[in-house]
């Protein structure tokens, strides 16, 4: 889960990492009033998991009220590559002396977890890497070792951040990474860290990825929930407990394991198609997961075909051919299905499907050519009426 | 000869009682596979279909002469538990947990490496490893694979390991060991350890590997491939069309900026030698064709 930058400096500030004075606003009134607390210059930021917020507007200075009036006025609403502004974040403006870069993550190579600090901070971090990779320090950390304040003096200053910054930024790092452990992230991205006028390091951004698998011990992660930018499809999915992506194309997708829904997509695009989304309904397969699919992926209005691709292992393709076939009763379908089904059982289940084929029900042997059956279903075009049945 | 596991492997399953322990526990011993015994913390004294049960691993290593040990417990549960085997001396482990927290797999790997360095670790989140009529350990259907080689498999997907054992066992080609690495980012066993396993097996001739977007793990592969691998490598790498910064189902499946792409891995590999496919079925394809060069 990615967090938005208002609750990466939230949960930055529960591990003493420190950040501006800063607060919520979803109105223009509130962005007022969050200012008039938090005292004049504000910054009002455009909160949106997207980067290029900067350029696209959506961060501003306001020197007094009138400002802070138009620019969160301006900000609210603003689409942002796709991303529309519904919040934002107003915090004390930092007069800043030098921007730095700080990071964890995992370096699943080494299978040790990767502290990057550099002074080329503010700016695109993969661009300085690329540019510039001296300008990037790095340094393995040891789960069982863990990172000790001398580590990360040491690490900021081979980095080559100022030496009045070298203490702060330390602190900030063994907090930081303490963050990334204890708080089960994927990544903590800290760009820029700043180092203000008055001396002082502190975060005034805030990237943080969170493992949703380690979800079980952290309740308080409850309060995300909701609050992310996710598709209306994506939100029904989940609802049902599927693994499912929403993706542009039209041809839905339903697979069995995650590498066989990947391999799908890149099948339908290579012959000529493009997928509606990613879905994948693990090993199970039975009539109620199959059903629950059908009416997620029905409900996408661009979908013109189906494809469900399944490989049955210890679930028999016979088995997962009568689950289709129910759930195919509990569902009516907008656009014709495409099946494949392969391995145990195969021969057995295409039998099942045969006797129900029809226009809408089409059975396929192998995963190129059920590809290729789906695209030109697909292709042509809005209606199940202009499908010729075949089977 | 096989890679890991042959048909004198003595395994013991964790979380036997369970009911995914259960399931594919019996499954694997009516392959063939010698379930030796279970283990269950305070299920000791029980037997599960006459596998006896014990409470510790190390119990049942005395007992048993446990050489592998198959986890099958909730994601809470294995961290302790693949641990557990490497401190009672279990020289292979395989793990097909899902959803692991990251942090837990990153001890886990540092565990092992400082302390149990003569542990191998398979997965977490993979389908196991198989070895044709001799060993299977795990979740994958004995039915698809055929037992004589000379092909050996490495793959961090599950249902297209099985999509690849059943195009080569269609065409009457069969498998020496195939293993089923997994889709997290932090694998116990990697390609190229399997890559250099496979390079030296002698019945092993020639090598299919099916990676995925995220990580650079198929990157590190080539380079193996490229400097040290005289056998034969086909590749299919799923994930050509995903998009950026979503997890494709694996955790370790996600492309971040322009690293992990399936691109870059499917240009690394042919640079090295591989034949790269474009879908499975085209990776089967070419893997028949050159078994049936070699003659």
């Amino acid at each position: 889960m990615d967090l938005f930058e208002y609750q990466g400096k939230q949960y930055f500030a529960r591990y003493g990492i420190p950040i501006s004075p800063g607060e919520v606003a979803d109105t223009v009134e509130e962005a007022v009033a969050a200012a008039e607390r938090i005292g004049y210059p504000v910054v009002v930021k455009a909160q949106v998991q997207v980067g290029g917020r900067g350029k696209a507007g959506g961060v501003k200075l306001a020197a007094d009220r009138p400002e802070v009036e138009v620019h969160a006025g301006n900000i609210l609403g603003l689409d942002i590559k796709g991303h529309v502004v519904r919040r934002l974040w107003i915090e004390h403006a930092t007069d800043i002396e030098k921007e730095y870069y700080a990071s964890f993550t995992l370096d699943r190579a080494a299978k040790l977890h990767l502290a990057m600090v550099s002074a080329r901070g503010g700016v695109d971090i993969e661009q300085v890497a690329d540019e510039a990779p001296e300008a990037i320090a790095r340094r393995h950390v040891n789960p069982l070792d863990g990172l000790s304040l001398a580590d990360a003096r040491a690490l900021a200053e081979e980095a080559g951040l100022d030496p009045e910054a070298l203490d702060g930024a330390a602190e900030v790092l063994v907090n930081l990474y303490r963050c990334y452990v204890e708080g089960d992230a994927d990544l903590v991205e800290i760009n820029p860290l700043v180092l203000s006028v008055e001396h002082r390091v502190h975060a005034l951004d805030a990237k943080v990825t969170l493992d949703d698998d380690a979800a079980f011990r952290h309740p308080e992660w409850q309060e995300f929930e909701g609050t992310g930018e996710i598709d209306e499809r994506e939100r029904r999915a989940k609802e049902r407990g599927l693994n499912y992506i929403g993706l542009d194309g039209t041809v839905g997708i339903i697979a069995n394991g995650a590498g066989l829904a990947m391999s799908t997509l890149d099948v339908v695009n290579q012959v000529g198609g493009s997928a509606a989304n990613f879905l994948d309904i693990g090993g199970g397969a039975n009539a109620d997961v199959m059903a629950a699919a059908l009416e997620v992926i029905n409900s996408d209005a661009k979908v013109r075909a189906i494809l469900v691709n399944i490989f049955g292992g210890i679930v028999r393709c016979d088995e997962v051919a009568r689950g289709i076939l129910t759930a195919l009763d509990r569902v009516e379908l907008s656009s014709p299905i495409v099946l494949r089904l392969d391995g145990t059982n195969a021969k057995e289940a295409r039998e099942i499907i045969a006797g129900r084929s029809s226009d809408k029900i089409i059975s396929e042997p192998t995963m190129l050519s059920a590809a290729r059956r789906a695209v030109e279903v697909a292709a042509a075009g809005l209606g199940t009426e202009t499908v010729g049945g075949r089977s | 000869m096989s890679i890991f596991v042959d048909e004198t492997t003595k395994v013991a399953v964790q979380g036997l009682t369970g009911s995914q322990g259960r399931f594919h526990g019996l499954r694997n011993r009516a392959y063939g596979t010698r379930i030796v015994a279970g283990v269950t913390p305070g299920k000791g004294g029980t037997d599960v279909e006459g596998v006896p049960v014990y409470d510790s691993v190390a119990e049942a290593v005395e007992r048993e002469g446990v050489d592998a040990t198959f986890v099958a417990v909730p994601p809470k549960a294995a961290p302790a538990a693949i641990l557990q085997a490497a401190e009672a001396g279990v020289g292979l482990v395989v793990c097909i947990t899902e959803h692991i927290p990251a942090k837990d797999e990153a001890h886990v790997a540092a565990r092992l490496r400082r302390d149990f360095p003569a542990t191998r670790l398979i997965g977490p989140n993979c389908p196991g490893i198989i070895s044709p009529g001799k060993c299977n350990i795990g979740i994958t259907s004995g039915d698809i694979a055929l037992a004589g080689g000379p092909v050996g498999i490495v793959s961090r997907s599950g249902t297209l390991t099985y999509q690849a054992l059943h195009e080569l066992s269609q065409q009457g080609v069969g498998q020496t060991t195939c293993v089923g690495i997994g889709g997290d980012p932090v694998p116990g066993t990697t390609f190229v350890d399997v890559l250099e396993a496979f390079e030296a097996d002698p019945e092993t001739r020639a090598v299919m590997m099916i990676g995925e977007i995220g990580g650079e793990a198929e990157e590190l592969a080539a380079e193996y491939i490229k400097t040290k691998m005289s056998k034969p490598v086909v590749a299919y790498i799923a994930g050509q069309t995903a998009p950026p910064g979503r997890k494709m189902g694996h955790a370790g499946a996600i492309v971040s900026g322009s690293r992990g792409t399936a691109q870059a891995k499917m240009d690394a590999l042919a640079e090295a030698g591989v034949t790269v496919a474009r879908n499975p079925t085209e990776a089967g394809e070419l893997m028949v064709e050159i078994v049936r060069s070699l003659g």
